[in-house]
Protein backbone atom coordinates (compact mmCIF):
# COMPACT_ATOMS: atom_id res chain seq x y z
CA UNK A 1 0.00 0.00 0.00
CA UNK A 2 1.22 3.49 -0.82
CA UNK A 3 2.25 5.32 2.36
CA UNK A 4 0.22 8.42 3.18
CA UNK A 5 3.42 10.10 4.23
CA UNK A 6 6.87 9.41 2.95
CA UNK A 7 9.88 11.31 4.28
CA UNK A 8 13.24 10.73 2.57
CA UNK A 9 16.56 12.11 3.73
CA UNK A 10 15.01 15.21 5.27
CA UNK A 11 17.44 17.35 7.22
CA UNK A 12 17.19 20.84 8.59
CA UNK A 13 19.96 23.18 9.59
CA UNK A 14 18.73 26.54 10.85
CA UNK A 15 20.41 29.79 9.91
CA UNK A 16 22.00 29.82 13.37
CA UNK A 17 23.90 26.66 12.35
CA UNK A 18 21.87 24.46 14.69
CA UNK A 19 21.17 21.13 13.02
CA UNK A 20 17.66 20.21 14.14
CA UNK A 21 17.20 17.19 11.87
CA UNK A 22 19.82 14.79 10.54
CA UNK A 23 18.57 12.97 7.44
CA UNK A 24 15.26 11.51 8.61
CA UNK A 25 13.53 8.68 6.70
CA UNK A 26 10.00 7.72 7.68
CA UNK A 27 6.99 6.04 6.07
CA UNK A 28 3.53 6.24 7.57
CA UNK A 29 0.82 3.81 6.45
CA UNK A 30 -2.73 5.06 5.92
CA UNK A 31 -4.91 4.66 8.98
CA UNK A 32 -2.21 4.14 11.57
CA UNK A 33 -1.52 6.10 14.72
CA UNK A 34 2.13 6.97 14.99
CA UNK A 35 3.73 8.46 18.07
CA UNK A 36 6.91 10.44 17.76
CA UNK A 37 8.62 10.26 21.08
CA UNK A 38 11.56 12.27 22.30
CA UNK A 39 12.80 14.69 24.92
CA UNK A 40 12.41 18.46 24.55
CA UNK A 41 14.50 19.83 21.73
CA UNK A 42 14.83 16.43 20.05
CA UNK A 43 13.47 17.69 16.72
CA UNK A 44 9.88 16.49 16.96
CA UNK A 45 8.29 19.85 16.21
CA UNK A 46 10.85 20.66 13.52
CA UNK A 47 10.02 17.41 11.74
CA UNK A 48 6.28 18.11 11.87
CA UNK A 49 6.76 21.74 10.85
CA UNK A 50 8.85 20.65 7.88
CA UNK A 51 6.15 18.23 6.71
CA UNK A 52 3.40 20.83 7.18
CA UNK A 53 5.23 23.61 5.33
CA UNK A 54 6.16 25.85 8.26
CA UNK A 55 9.86 25.12 7.89
CA UNK A 56 11.76 24.72 4.63
CA UNK A 57 13.83 21.53 4.68
CA UNK A 58 17.55 21.87 3.93
CA UNK A 59 17.63 18.55 2.07
CA UNK A 60 15.34 15.66 1.26
CA UNK A 61 11.88 15.10 -0.12
CA UNK A 62 8.47 14.77 1.50
CA UNK A 63 5.48 13.17 -0.20
CA UNK A 64 1.99 13.39 1.25
CA UNK A 65 -0.56 11.00 -0.28
CA UNK A 66 1.74 10.80 -3.30
CA UNK A 67 2.07 14.59 -3.73
CA UNK A 68 5.43 16.30 -3.38
CA UNK A 69 5.08 18.66 -0.41
CA UNK A 70 7.01 21.47 -2.12
CA UNK A 71 6.20 21.20 -5.83
CA UNK A 72 2.60 20.10 -5.38
CA UNK A 73 2.03 21.87 -2.08
CA UNK A 74 -1.66 22.62 -2.62
CA UNK A 75 -2.68 18.98 -3.01
CA UNK A 76 -0.31 17.88 -0.25
CA UNK A 77 -1.46 20.47 2.28
CA UNK A 78 -5.17 19.97 1.65
CA UNK A 79 -4.63 16.45 3.02
CA UNK A 80 -3.01 17.64 6.26
CA UNK A 81 -4.48 18.99 9.47
CA UNK A 82 -2.15 20.46 12.09
CA UNK A 83 -2.84 21.04 15.77
CA UNK A 84 0.11 23.09 17.02
CA UNK A 85 1.70 22.81 20.41
CA UNK A 86 1.21 26.46 21.35
CA UNK A 87 -2.30 27.71 22.06
CA UNK A 88 -2.20 30.15 19.16
CA UNK A 89 -5.75 31.30 18.59
CA UNK A 90 -7.49 34.42 17.41
CA UNK A 91 -8.98 36.42 20.22
CA UNK A 92 -12.01 38.31 18.97
CA UNK A 93 -13.47 35.75 16.57
CA UNK A 94 -16.21 33.38 17.62
CA UNK A 95 -15.56 29.64 17.72
CA UNK A 96 -17.84 29.00 14.76
CA UNK A 97 -16.28 31.79 12.67
CA UNK A 98 -12.72 30.62 13.24
CA UNK A 99 -13.54 27.01 12.38
CA UNK A 100 -15.39 28.06 9.22
CA UNK A 101 -12.41 30.24 8.31
CA UNK A 102 -10.10 27.24 8.54
CA UNK A 103 -12.31 25.21 6.21
CA UNK A 104 -12.39 28.01 3.63
CA UNK A 105 -8.66 28.66 3.95
CA UNK A 106 -7.98 25.08 2.92
CA UNK A 107 -10.16 25.53 -0.15
CA UNK A 108 -13.26 23.65 0.97
CA UNK A 109 -16.77 24.94 0.36
CA UNK A 110 -18.82 25.82 3.41
CA UNK A 111 -20.49 22.80 5.04
CA UNK A 112 -22.43 23.74 8.16
CA UNK A 113 -23.55 20.18 8.90
CA UNK A 114 -19.97 18.91 8.94
CA UNK A 115 -18.73 21.80 11.09
CA UNK A 116 -21.57 21.21 13.53
CA UNK A 117 -20.56 17.55 13.83
CA UNK A 118 -16.93 18.49 14.51
CA UNK A 119 -17.94 21.03 17.16
CA UNK A 120 -20.34 18.59 18.81
CA UNK A 121 -17.68 15.85 18.86
CA UNK A 122 -15.38 18.24 20.70
CA UNK A 123 -18.10 19.49 23.08
CA UNK A 124 -17.74 22.95 21.55
CA UNK A 125 -21.20 23.33 20.04
CA UNK A 126 -22.61 25.13 23.08
CA UNK A 127 -19.69 27.55 22.89
CA UNK A 128 -19.94 28.20 19.15
CA UNK A 129 -20.90 31.87 19.55
CA UNK A 130 -18.40 32.62 22.31
CA UNK A 131 -15.36 34.76 21.63
CA UNK A 132 -12.26 32.59 21.71
CA UNK A 133 -10.52 34.77 24.27
CA UNK A 134 -13.29 33.99 26.78
CA UNK A 135 -12.46 30.27 26.66
CA UNK A 136 -10.29 28.32 29.06
CA UNK A 137 -6.99 26.82 27.93
CA UNK A 138 -8.55 23.39 27.53
CA UNK A 139 -11.35 24.77 25.40
CA UNK A 140 -8.87 26.67 23.24
CA UNK A 141 -7.05 23.39 22.66
CA UNK A 142 -10.37 21.91 21.48
CA UNK A 143 -10.84 24.88 19.15
CA UNK A 144 -7.42 24.23 17.61
CA UNK A 145 -8.38 20.60 17.05
CA UNK A 146 -11.69 21.66 15.50
CA UNK A 147 -9.84 24.06 13.17
CA UNK A 148 -7.49 21.27 12.10
CA UNK A 149 -10.43 18.92 11.45
CA UNK A 150 -12.47 21.57 9.62
CA UNK A 151 -11.16 20.52 6.21
CA UNK A 152 -11.54 16.78 6.73
CA UNK A 153 -7.82 15.97 6.73
CA UNK A 154 -6.67 12.45 5.97
CA UNK A 155 -3.47 13.02 7.92
CA UNK A 156 -3.71 14.74 11.29
CA UNK A 157 -0.73 16.03 13.26
CA UNK A 158 -1.11 16.54 17.00
CA UNK A 159 1.94 18.32 18.37
CA UNK A 160 2.10 17.61 22.11
CA UNK A 161 -1.67 17.22 22.43
CA UNK A 162 -1.65 16.90 26.21
CA UNK A 163 0.65 19.80 27.02
CA UNK A 164 -1.19 21.76 29.70
CA UNK A 165 -4.34 19.70 29.40
CA UNK A 166 -6.29 18.28 32.34
CA UNK A 167 -7.03 14.59 32.76
CA UNK A 168 -10.60 14.71 31.47
CA UNK A 169 -9.65 16.51 28.28
CA UNK A 170 -6.77 14.10 27.78
CA UNK A 171 -9.17 11.15 28.05
CA UNK A 172 -11.59 12.90 25.66
CA UNK A 173 -8.77 13.47 23.24
CA UNK A 174 -7.71 9.84 23.30
CA UNK A 175 -11.30 8.85 22.59
CA UNK A 176 -11.44 11.32 19.73
CA UNK A 177 -8.21 9.98 18.26
CA UNK A 178 -9.58 6.45 18.30
CA UNK A 179 -12.83 7.63 16.72
CA UNK A 180 -10.94 9.49 14.00
CA UNK A 181 -8.89 6.41 13.26
CA UNK A 182 -12.07 4.37 12.87
CA UNK A 183 -13.10 6.93 10.29
CA UNK A 184 -9.83 6.29 8.42
CA UNK A 185 -7.77 9.30 9.53
CA UNK A 186 -4.05 8.75 9.93
CA UNK A 187 -2.67 10.38 13.05
CA UNK A 188 0.85 11.42 13.94
CA UNK A 189 1.37 12.76 17.41
CA UNK A 190 4.42 13.97 19.22
CA UNK A 191 4.70 13.60 22.92
CA UNK A 192 7.14 13.26 25.71
CA UNK A 193 4.50 11.58 27.82
CA UNK A 194 5.19 7.92 27.26
CA UNK A 195 1.80 7.09 28.70
CA UNK A 196 0.22 8.82 25.76
CA UNK A 197 2.18 6.90 23.17
CA UNK A 198 1.51 3.67 25.02
CA UNK A 199 -2.20 4.40 25.17
CA UNK A 200 -2.73 5.50 21.59
CA UNK A 201 -0.04 4.50 19.16
CA UNK A 202 0.27 1.55 16.82
CA UNK A 203 3.87 2.39 16.10
CA UNK A 204 6.41 4.43 17.97
CA UNK A 205 9.35 6.38 16.62
CA UNK A 206 12.01 7.57 19.03
CA UNK A 207 13.81 10.76 18.07
CA UNK A 208 16.69 12.41 19.86
CA UNK A 209 19.10 15.14 18.77
CA UNK A 210 17.51 15.25 15.32
CA UNK A 211 17.99 11.54 14.66
CA UNK A 212 15.24 8.99 14.36
CA UNK A 213 16.76 6.28 16.55
CA UNK A 214 14.18 3.59 15.91
CA UNK A 215 10.72 3.01 14.49
CA UNK A 216 8.87 -0.05 15.69
CA UNK A 217 5.44 -1.53 16.37
CA UNK A 218 4.60 -0.53 19.88
CA UNK A 219 3.82 -4.10 20.97
CA UNK A 220 6.98 -5.46 19.34
CA UNK A 221 8.99 -2.76 21.04
CA UNK A 222 7.48 -3.61 24.37
CA UNK A 223 8.09 -7.29 23.76
CA UNK A 224 11.64 -6.81 22.61
CA UNK A 225 12.72 -4.50 25.32
CA UNK A 226 10.09 -5.21 27.94
CA UNK A 227 11.35 -6.74 31.16
CA UNK A 228 9.37 -7.68 34.20
CA UNK A 229 10.59 -7.77 37.68
CA UNK A 230 9.41 -9.19 40.94
CA UNK A 231 10.30 -7.84 44.35
CA UNK A 232 10.08 -10.23 47.27
CA UNK A 233 9.75 -8.65 50.71
CA UNK A 234 11.46 -10.94 53.23
CA UNK A 235 10.36 -11.66 56.78
CA UNK A 236 13.98 -11.90 57.98
CA UNK A 237 16.69 -9.77 56.36
CA UNK A 238 19.60 -11.56 54.65
CA UNK A 239 23.31 -10.68 54.54
CA UNK A 240 23.84 -12.19 51.12
CA UNK A 241 21.98 -14.16 48.51
CA UNK A 242 22.33 -17.89 49.32
CA UNK A 243 24.36 -19.82 46.69
CA UNK A 244 21.42 -22.17 46.19
CA UNK A 245 19.52 -19.29 44.61
CA UNK A 246 22.30 -18.30 42.23
CA UNK A 247 20.54 -19.57 39.09
CA UNK A 248 17.93 -16.77 39.41
CA UNK A 249 20.54 -13.96 39.59
CA UNK A 250 18.78 -12.22 42.43
CA UNK A 251 19.73 -8.84 43.78
CA UNK A 252 19.54 -8.02 47.45
CA UNK A 253 18.12 -4.61 48.28
CA UNK A 254 16.89 -2.46 51.12
CA UNK A 255 19.54 -3.69 53.65
CA UNK A 256 18.70 -7.29 52.90
CA UNK A 257 14.96 -6.87 53.33
CA UNK A 258 14.09 -7.34 49.66
CA UNK A 259 15.05 -9.65 46.82
CA UNK A 260 14.69 -8.38 43.28
CA UNK A 261 14.22 -10.83 40.43
CA UNK A 262 14.30 -9.62 36.81
CA UNK A 263 12.82 -11.89 34.16
CA UNK A 264 11.75 -11.90 30.56
CA UNK A 265 8.01 -11.48 30.40
CA UNK A 266 7.80 -13.27 27.04
CA UNK A 267 9.82 -16.36 28.00
CA UNK A 268 8.21 -19.80 28.14
CA UNK A 269 9.31 -20.28 31.69
CA UNK A 270 9.48 -17.26 33.91
CA UNK A 271 11.16 -19.16 36.71
CA UNK A 272 8.75 -17.76 39.26
CA UNK A 273 7.08 -20.98 40.48
CA UNK A 274 10.42 -22.73 40.89
CA UNK A 275 11.90 -19.76 42.72
CA UNK A 276 8.98 -19.59 45.12
CA UNK A 277 9.18 -23.38 45.70
CA UNK A 278 12.88 -23.12 46.38
CA UNK A 279 12.35 -20.31 48.87
CA UNK A 280 9.75 -22.40 50.67
CA UNK A 281 12.08 -25.45 50.69
CA UNK A 282 14.85 -23.34 52.18
CA UNK A 283 12.50 -22.00 54.81
CA UNK A 284 12.89 -18.40 53.71
CA UNK A 285 9.71 -16.57 54.65
CA UNK A 286 8.30 -13.65 52.63
CA UNK A 287 5.46 -11.34 53.41
CA UNK A 288 4.81 -9.64 50.07
CA UNK A 289 5.34 -10.03 46.33
CA UNK A 290 5.22 -7.24 43.82
CA UNK A 291 5.64 -7.59 40.08
CA UNK A 292 5.84 -4.77 37.56
CA UNK A 293 6.56 -4.45 33.86
CA UNK A 294 8.86 -1.88 32.44
CA UNK A 295 6.99 0.89 30.65
CA UNK A 296 7.87 2.59 27.40
CA UNK A 297 9.40 5.20 29.62
CA UNK A 298 12.06 2.82 30.93
CA UNK A 299 12.67 1.58 27.42
CA UNK A 300 13.01 5.10 26.18
CA UNK A 301 15.38 6.19 28.92
CA UNK A 302 17.52 3.10 28.30
CA UNK A 303 17.59 3.76 24.60
CA UNK A 304 18.52 7.42 24.80
CA UNK A 305 21.12 6.69 27.48
CA UNK A 306 22.59 3.83 25.40
CA UNK A 307 22.97 6.00 22.36
CA UNK A 308 24.56 8.88 24.15
CA UNK A 309 26.82 6.38 25.95
CA UNK A 310 27.81 4.77 22.66
CA UNK A 311 28.45 8.12 21.07
CA UNK A 312 30.66 9.30 23.92
CA UNK B 1 -5.44 28.62 -7.37
CA UNK B 2 -7.35 28.42 -4.10
CA UNK B 3 -9.93 31.19 -4.47
CA UNK B 4 -11.94 29.95 -1.50
CA UNK B 5 -8.81 30.33 0.62
CA UNK B 6 -8.23 33.90 -0.59
CA UNK B 7 -11.89 34.68 0.04
CA UNK B 8 -11.66 33.26 3.58
CA UNK B 9 -8.73 35.59 4.37
CA UNK B 10 -10.48 38.55 2.76
CA UNK B 11 -13.64 37.96 4.80
CA UNK B 12 -11.63 37.45 7.98
CA UNK B 13 -9.89 40.80 7.46
CA UNK B 14 -13.10 42.61 6.54
CA UNK B 15 -14.74 41.20 9.69
CA UNK B 16 -11.81 42.55 11.69
CA UNK B 17 -12.37 46.00 10.16
CA UNK B 18 -16.08 45.64 10.80
CA UNK B 19 -15.45 45.23 14.51
CA UNK B 20 -13.60 48.53 14.63
CA UNK B 21 -15.76 50.29 12.05
CA UNK B 22 -16.70 53.12 14.37
CA UNK B 23 -13.19 54.25 15.12
CA UNK B 24 -11.81 53.52 11.66
CA UNK B 25 -14.41 55.68 9.95
CA UNK B 26 -15.06 58.34 12.54
CA UNK B 27 -11.39 59.14 13.18
CA UNK B 28 -10.44 60.00 9.58
CA UNK B 29 -13.70 61.85 9.02
CA UNK B 30 -13.14 64.04 12.07
CA UNK B 31 -9.49 64.62 11.18
CA UNK B 32 -10.39 65.61 7.64
CA UNK B 33 -13.19 67.87 8.80
CA UNK B 34 -10.67 69.62 11.06
CA UNK B 35 -8.28 70.12 8.11
CA UNK B 36 -11.10 71.67 6.13
CA UNK B 37 -12.08 74.00 8.93
CA UNK B 38 -8.50 75.12 9.61
CA UNK B 39 -6.88 75.08 6.16
CA UNK B 40 -9.95 75.43 3.99
CA UNK B 41 -12.06 77.81 6.11
CA UNK B 42 -9.79 79.81 8.42
CA UNK B 43 -6.45 80.01 6.59
CA UNK B 44 -7.70 79.14 3.12
CA UNK B 45 -9.95 82.21 2.94
CA UNK B 46 -6.79 84.37 3.04
CA UNK B 47 -4.95 82.32 0.42
CA UNK B 48 -5.39 83.15 -3.24
CA UNK B 49 -6.88 80.59 -5.54
CA UNK B 50 -4.19 78.30 -6.95
CA UNK B 51 -4.38 78.01 -10.72
CA UNK B 52 -7.99 79.07 -10.49
CA UNK B 53 -8.92 76.53 -7.85
CA UNK B 54 -10.00 77.76 -4.41
CA UNK B 55 -7.60 76.64 -1.66
CA UNK B 56 -10.32 74.65 0.11
CA UNK B 57 -10.97 72.57 -3.01
CA UNK B 58 -7.26 72.44 -3.85
CA UNK B 59 -6.39 70.45 -0.72
CA UNK B 60 -9.17 67.84 -1.17
CA UNK B 61 -7.15 65.43 -3.38
CA UNK B 62 -4.16 65.75 -1.06
CA UNK B 63 -6.25 65.02 2.01
CA UNK B 64 -7.85 61.98 0.42
CA UNK B 65 -4.38 60.74 -0.60
CA UNK B 66 -3.07 61.33 2.93
CA UNK B 67 -5.83 59.14 4.33
CA UNK B 68 -5.40 56.46 1.67
CA UNK B 69 -1.68 56.16 2.39
CA UNK B 70 -1.91 56.00 6.17
CA UNK B 71 -4.95 53.72 6.19
CA UNK B 72 -3.50 51.31 3.61
CA UNK B 73 -0.22 51.10 5.48
CA UNK B 74 -1.67 50.54 8.92
CA UNK B 75 -4.40 48.12 7.82
CA UNK B 76 -2.17 45.89 5.75
CA UNK B 77 0.83 45.92 8.07
CA UNK B 78 -1.28 45.08 11.10
CA UNK B 79 -3.22 42.43 9.19
CA UNK B 80 -0.14 40.29 8.53
CA UNK B 81 1.88 41.31 11.58
CA UNK B 82 -0.74 40.31 14.14
CA UNK B 83 -0.92 36.61 13.13
CA UNK B 84 2.89 36.57 13.34
CA UNK B 85 2.70 38.10 16.81
CA UNK B 86 -0.10 35.82 18.10
CA UNK B 87 1.24 32.68 16.43
CA UNK B 88 -1.88 32.03 14.34
CA UNK B 89 0.29 32.45 11.24
CA UNK B 90 0.99 28.70 11.53
CA UNK B 91 -2.37 28.02 9.95
CA UNK B 92 -1.80 30.40 7.04
CA UNK B 93 1.65 28.95 6.36
CA UNK B 94 0.41 25.36 6.47
CA UNK B 95 -2.61 26.08 4.26
CA UNK B 96 -2.76 25.35 0.53
CA UNK B 97 -2.36 29.02 -0.35
CA UNK B 98 0.48 30.73 -2.17
CA UNK B 99 1.58 34.34 -2.13
CA UNK B 100 -1.13 35.14 -4.70
CA UNK B 101 -3.99 34.09 -2.43
CA UNK B 102 -2.37 35.84 0.53
CA UNK B 103 -2.11 39.09 -1.42
CA UNK B 104 -5.69 38.83 -2.69
CA UNK B 105 -6.85 38.27 0.88
CA UNK B 106 -4.72 40.59 2.99
CA UNK B 107 -3.83 43.34 0.52
CA UNK B 108 -7.24 43.16 -1.15
CA UNK B 109 -9.03 43.66 2.16
CA UNK B 110 -6.73 46.47 3.31
CA UNK B 111 -7.10 48.28 -0.03
CA UNK B 112 -10.88 47.84 0.07
CA UNK B 113 -11.09 49.45 3.47
CA UNK B 114 -8.84 52.34 2.42
CA UNK B 115 -10.93 52.99 -0.66
CA UNK B 116 -14.12 52.96 1.41
CA UNK B 117 -12.67 55.51 3.81
CA UNK B 118 -11.23 57.55 0.92
CA UNK B 119 -14.72 57.65 -0.60
CA UNK B 120 -16.27 58.71 2.69
CA UNK B 121 -13.77 61.57 2.98
CA UNK B 122 -14.49 62.67 -0.54
CA UNK B 123 -18.17 62.79 0.29
CA UNK B 124 -17.43 64.63 3.56
CA UNK B 125 -15.43 67.24 1.66
CA UNK B 126 -18.44 68.13 -0.48
CA UNK B 127 -20.05 69.52 2.67
CA UNK B 128 -17.24 72.07 2.93
CA UNK B 129 -16.27 72.91 -0.63
CA UNK B 130 -17.72 72.92 -4.09
CA UNK B 131 -16.06 70.03 -5.89
CA UNK B 132 -15.96 69.13 -9.56
CA UNK B 133 -14.24 65.99 -10.77
CA UNK B 134 -12.86 66.46 -14.26
CA UNK B 135 -11.74 62.89 -14.94
CA UNK B 136 -13.75 60.47 -12.74
CA UNK B 137 -12.31 57.31 -14.34
CA UNK B 138 -8.75 58.48 -13.78
CA UNK B 139 -9.61 59.51 -10.24
CA UNK B 140 -10.92 56.02 -9.55
CA UNK B 141 -7.83 54.48 -11.12
CA UNK B 142 -5.55 56.53 -8.83
CA UNK B 143 -7.70 55.66 -5.83
CA UNK B 144 -7.37 51.94 -6.57
CA UNK B 145 -3.69 51.99 -7.58
CA UNK B 146 -2.62 54.00 -4.54
CA UNK B 147 -4.61 51.86 -2.13
CA UNK B 148 -3.20 48.66 -3.58
CA UNK B 149 0.37 49.95 -3.80
CA UNK B 150 0.47 51.22 -0.22
CA UNK B 151 -1.35 48.17 1.10
CA UNK B 152 1.42 46.10 -0.51
CA UNK B 153 3.98 48.39 1.13
CA UNK B 154 2.19 47.88 4.46
CA UNK B 155 2.18 44.11 3.92
CA UNK B 156 5.96 44.27 3.45
CA UNK B 157 6.37 46.28 6.65
CA UNK B 158 4.16 43.80 8.51
CA UNK B 159 6.34 40.89 7.45
CA UNK B 160 9.54 42.80 8.16
CA UNK B 161 8.53 44.13 11.60
CA UNK B 162 9.76 42.21 14.61
CA UNK B 163 7.77 44.25 17.11
CA UNK B 164 5.03 46.82 17.45
CA UNK B 165 7.65 49.55 17.61
CA UNK B 166 9.00 48.73 14.17
CA UNK B 167 5.45 48.48 12.92
CA UNK B 168 4.84 52.15 13.64
CA UNK B 169 8.40 53.26 12.83
CA UNK B 170 8.16 53.34 9.06
CA UNK B 171 4.81 55.15 8.92
CA UNK B 172 5.97 57.72 11.47
CA UNK B 173 9.52 58.32 10.22
CA UNK B 174 9.12 57.91 6.49
CA UNK B 175 5.57 58.07 5.30
CA UNK B 176 4.20 60.99 7.30
CA UNK B 177 7.06 63.34 6.29
CA UNK B 178 6.85 62.23 2.68
CA UNK B 179 3.13 62.87 2.68
CA UNK B 180 3.35 66.34 4.19
CA UNK B 181 6.17 67.24 1.81
CA UNK B 182 4.32 65.60 -1.08
CA UNK B 183 2.32 68.62 -2.09
CA UNK B 184 -0.93 67.84 -0.31
CA UNK B 185 -1.24 71.46 0.86
CA UNK B 186 0.70 73.29 -1.86
CA UNK B 187 2.00 72.89 -5.38
CA UNK B 188 5.67 72.13 -5.56
CA UNK B 189 6.06 75.22 -7.77
CA UNK B 190 5.56 77.21 -4.57
CA UNK B 191 8.72 75.68 -3.07
CA UNK B 192 12.09 77.46 -3.43
CA UNK B 193 15.02 75.59 -4.96
CA UNK B 194 16.61 73.19 -4.04
CA UNK B 195 13.46 71.85 -2.30
CA UNK B 196 11.58 71.87 -5.53
CA UNK B 197 14.07 69.48 -7.13
CA UNK B 198 14.35 67.39 -3.97
CA UNK B 199 10.58 66.97 -4.02
CA UNK B 200 10.78 65.24 -7.38
CA UNK B 201 12.37 62.28 -5.59
CA UNK B 202 9.35 61.98 -3.32
CA UNK B 203 6.99 59.33 -4.73
CA UNK B 204 4.02 60.86 -2.95
CA UNK B 205 4.37 64.00 -5.12
CA UNK B 206 3.41 61.94 -8.16
CA UNK B 207 0.43 60.34 -6.42
CA UNK B 208 -0.97 63.66 -5.20
CA UNK B 209 -0.24 65.39 -8.48
CA UNK B 210 -1.93 62.69 -10.53
CA UNK B 211 -4.89 62.58 -8.20
CA UNK B 212 -5.23 66.36 -8.33
CA UNK B 213 -5.04 66.26 -12.11
CA UNK B 214 -8.04 63.90 -12.18
CA UNK B 215 -10.00 66.52 -10.23
CA UNK B 216 -8.93 69.81 -11.79
CA UNK B 217 -7.23 68.82 -15.01
CA UNK B 218 -3.87 70.14 -13.80
CA UNK B 219 -1.05 68.83 -11.62
CA UNK B 220 2.58 69.44 -10.71
CA UNK B 221 3.84 66.89 -13.21
CA UNK B 222 2.34 65.43 -16.36
CA UNK B 223 -0.36 62.84 -15.77
CA UNK B 224 1.58 60.19 -17.70
CA UNK B 225 4.57 60.60 -15.40
CA UNK B 226 2.32 60.39 -12.34
CA UNK B 227 0.72 57.23 -13.58
CA UNK B 228 4.08 55.72 -14.51
CA UNK B 229 5.59 56.51 -11.10
CA UNK B 230 2.58 54.98 -9.32
CA UNK B 231 2.73 51.82 -11.41
CA UNK B 232 6.49 51.67 -10.86
CA UNK B 233 6.06 51.82 -7.08
CA UNK B 234 3.40 49.10 -7.30
CA UNK B 235 5.72 46.89 -9.33
CA UNK B 236 8.56 47.46 -6.88
CA UNK B 237 6.36 46.39 -3.96
CA UNK B 238 5.18 43.27 -5.82
CA UNK B 239 8.81 42.42 -6.52
CA UNK B 240 9.79 42.74 -2.86
CA UNK B 241 6.82 40.62 -1.73
CA UNK B 242 7.67 37.88 -4.24
CA UNK B 243 11.28 37.88 -3.06
CA UNK B 244 10.13 37.65 0.57
CA UNK B 245 8.00 34.60 -0.15
CA UNK B 246 10.58 32.90 -2.31
CA UNK B 247 13.19 33.15 0.43
CA UNK B 248 10.76 32.69 3.33
CA UNK B 249 12.02 36.01 4.73
CA UNK B 250 10.96 36.32 8.40
CA UNK B 251 8.11 33.90 7.81
CA UNK B 252 9.68 30.48 7.32
CA UNK B 253 12.97 29.40 8.82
Amino acid sequence: MQPILSVRGVSKTYASGHQALKSVDLDIAPGEIFALLGPNGAGKTTLISTICGLVTPSTGTIRVAGHDALRDFRAARRTIGLVPQELSTDAFETVLATVRFSRGLFGYARDDAYIERVLRDLSLWEKRDANIMELSGGMKRRVLIAKALAHEPRLLFLDEPSAGVDVSLRRDMWKLVHRLREGGTTIILTTHYIEEAEEMADRVGVINKGELLLVEEKTALMRKLGKREMVIALVEPMHSVPPDLSEWHLALEDDGHKLRYVFDAQAERTGIPSLLRKLADMGIGFKDLDTSKSSLEDIFVDLVADRSGAAA
Amino acid sequence: MNLLGAWAIYRFEMARFGRTLGQSVITPVITTALYFIVFGGAIGSRIDAIDGVSYGAFIVPGLVMLTLLTQSLSNASFGIYFPKFSGTIYEILSAPVSVIELLLGYVGAAATKSMLIGGIILVTSTFFVDLQIAHPAMMLAFLVLTSVAFSLFGFIIGIWAKGFEQLSLVPALVVTPLTFLGGAFYTIDMLPEPWRTVSLFNPVVYLVSGFRWSFFGQGDVAIGISLGATLGFLALCVGVVLWMFRTGYRLKP
